[in-house]
């Protein structure tokens, strides 16, 4: 028997018993629906926390804190015990109230040394008091943080912002758009917004910045302003004039650019010799990462959830198969004194054990996905609708495909069992029975 | 002339189970049949005659004994030309019919060519060939089920000539109809062994079907205790 007909064969034993065969296909369509969903949420998210990390920062920038941080992934080593005191290192304490070791100019230079550092840069705290777009009369809180380089920050409109000139520049939040009396997200662009900054005198002083673009909102924007090199300096200068020069040049962290070509060896090995300086040095991917590995974690589990309703699945398989076995042996008999060998016969009924993996399978994936599509509207515009740009659900083709041919394999393997009984029949025996 | 032998059995024993349960079914068997004969094996239930004609259609292996097919041992043969010989060779027709209730009436026909791999486009053609010659062509896409028992054992004998078999093995071909449709499928059977010197096996208890073939062997717990021939007609 030629293989074409064996699957033709096959697909129309198939449909001898309906009821039996379409409730087969619901235990399969359950199991592959809820892989499919389970997967488009763990492809949606993460495709969304790597726009994210894109987003966070750029791929050649490395955070560079003390090494006897607490923050920001460093190694923490007896962070639990308290600290001896030691008069050479000066502690400041972070905005979130963590102690820790600030970084000065000459950290700067010893680090520029380290071989494969391109550039430091202080990262400047900035703690502006408030901005107002002289619209109303309307003063809002704001907090701000330099723009690095090479960033990709999700805009709502304008452009990015440039590091190079002297125009002091402004990435403004979505969600200041509305309160400082803008129109529209489009409106803002190129206006001039007022950021008041009190000194280290006690002072109020004002400053006048440019906004070149609206940010999204996402889960690593911290809710405050990007601005450029030039207003990033210029607040700085405002907010610590009057301080004494040891407290202008203490940095809490450093922000180091390295080759961008280096492969995740080299960024370790780098990372390795700024430990051994005393450094902790981590990359945005590294700050975000943990949070992707919880989604990651949590996909699996649902995975695995789904994979068990495919095993039940796979039992219905067998029992179908088994039953139609029991069903046609005369057939079979008759088959095989027609001169069919045994391993057609075998072919014949793992066709078409593959055959209701392949029709479960298609039948959730494509509800899956239009579930998904519809979940997906419902969500963005309900609960997720500040997360622009996630997709909840997304169902890349190859692993839609992939799921399928895993159900077929699945079924397949539930097929042998009663294709080898049916194989391993005798003729005779077959036509004998009754 | 001489007429080449088709089958020929040699001492054949065949015994099912083993030790103190043993049941020899043939207690040594030895028949020849002439290319374009027909044969009826006659016996009661139990004596071993359906034995007999599964083991001369090769359905199943001797304990002792030979048996060969246009000279060939069968037991030298591999399971994929044994399965070869069986789809080109022979034809079967069962009691039973065997057919597939739900699938039409071509369908059920084209069977063995589907077996032997043969295109859909040819086995088309040459199931509604034989079709006519059954006189069934007008309802070769009803089902098979939908047939009366005449007409089923009529598919039954187009399947087992579609492949244009040398020999058809027929198992109580009549058994489970009436005397009139029954002579009509016997006309059938005999005229095909005539007309195209198709060699018939028939295995029955019917006396009269069993007449009208050239020869009768009569078994008897599994031994061949009369051999008789009706083959004036036939002389050459």
């Amino acid at each position: 028997m030629k293989l074409f007909d064996i699957i033709r064969t096959a697909s129309s034993n198939t449909l001898r018993s309906k009821l039996r065969t379409s409730l087969t296909i619901i235990a399969i369509f359950i199991g592959s629906f809820t892989l499919t969903l389970t997967n488009g949420l763990g492809s949606g998210i993460s495709t969304y926390i790597d726009a994210q990390i894109n987003n966070l920062g750029a791929k050649d920038v490395l955070v560079i804190r003390a090494g006897d941080s607490s923050v920001g992934g460093g190694e923490a080593s007896d962070s639990d015990k308290p600290k001896e005191y030691d008069a050479s290192k000066k502690i400041a304490t972070t905005s979130f109230g963590i102690a820790t070791t600030v970084l000065t100019d000459n950290d700067i230079s010893k680090i520029k040394k380290v071989a494969g550092i391109k550039s430091v840069e202080p990262n400047l705290a900035l703690a502006p008091d408030y901005i107002s777009s002289g619209l109303n009369d309307k003063k809002y809180q704001v907090s701000a943080n330099p723009y690095i380089s090479g960033t990709k920050i999700e805009l709502a409109s304008g452009e990015q912002l440039s590091n190079d000139g002297t125009e002091l520049d402004a990435l403004l939040p979505l969600e200041y758009v509305e309160v400082l009396g803008y129109s529209s997200n489009q409106d803002v662009v190129g206006k001039k917004v007022e950021i008041g900054v009190t000194d280290g005198t006690g002072e109020h002083r004002n400053l006048t910045a440019i906004i070149k673009g609206v940010q999204q909102k996402g889960v690593t924007n911290a809710g405050g302003m990007n601005t450029n090199t030039a207003l990033t300096n210029a607040i700085y200068k405002a907010q610590t004039t009057g301080l004494p020069a040891s407290s202008i040049n203490s940095y809490t962290a450093l922000v180091a650019k390295f080759d961008a070509s280096y492969s995740k060896a080299q960024i370790d090995s780098l990372k390795k010799d700024l430990k051994d300086q005393g450094y902790a040095a981590t990359t945005f991917e590294e700050q975000i990462g943990s949070f992707k590995q919880v989604v990651e974690g949590i996909v699996l589990v649902l995975n695995a959830f789904a994979v068990i309703a495919l095993l039940a699945a796979s039992f219905g398989i067998i029992n179908t198969l088994l039953m139609s076995v029991q069903e046609r042996t005369k057939e079979i008999g008759l088959m095989k004194a027609m001169g069919m060998s045994s391993s057609k016969i075998f072919m014949l009924f793992s066709a078409e054990a593959v055959m209701l993996g392949f029709w479960g399978s298609f039948i959730g994936v494509v509800i899956a996905q239009i579930v998904g599509r519809i979940v997906n509207s419902i969500v963005s515009n309900g609960i997720l609708k500040d997360l622009a740009g996630l997709t909840l659900l997304s169902f890349p083709i190859q692993s839609t495909i992939t799921i399928v041919l895993i159900v077929m394999l699945i079924a397949f393997l539930a097929g042998t069992l009663p294709a080898f009984r049916a194989a391993r029949q005798n003729p005779i025996d077959s036509l004998r029975y009754e | 002339m001489t007429i080449p032998t088709v089958l020929n059995a040699q001492d054949v024993v065949k015994t099912y189970g083993k030790g103190t349960a043993a049941f020899k079914a043939l207690r040594g068997v030895s028949l020849e049949i002439k290319q374009g004969e027909s044969i009826a094996i006659i016996g009661k239930s139990g004596s071993g005659k359906s034995t007999l004609m599964h083991l001369l259609a090769l359905l199943d292996k001797p304990t002792s004994g030979s048996i060969d097919v246009d000279g060939q041992v069968a037991a030298s043969l591999s399971s994929r030309k044994l399965n070869d010989l069986r789809n080109h060779k022979f034809g079967f027709v069962f009691q039973q019919f065997f057919l597939n209730a739900n699938a039409s009436v071509l369908e059920n026909v084209i069977l063995p060519l589907k077996i032997a791999g043969i295109g859909s486009r040819e086995r088309k053609r040459l199931g509604m060939a034989v079709l006519e010659k059954v006189e069934l062509a007008d309802k070769a896409k009803n089902k098979a089920k939908d047939l009366s028992g005449g007409q089923k054992q009529r598919v039954v004998i187009a399947r087992a000539l579609i492949n244009d078999p040398q020999v058809i093995f027929a198992d109580e071909p009549t058994g489970n109809l009436d005397s009139a449709t029954g002579a009509k499928v016997e006309d059938l059977l005999f005229a095909l062994n005539k007309k195209q010197g198709i060699t018939l096996i028939v295995v029955t208890h019917d006396e009269d079907l069993a007449r009208r073939c050239d020869r009768q062997i009569y078994i008897r717990d599994g031994e061949i205790v009369k051999t008789t021939s009706t083959q004036k007609r036939r002389m050459v």
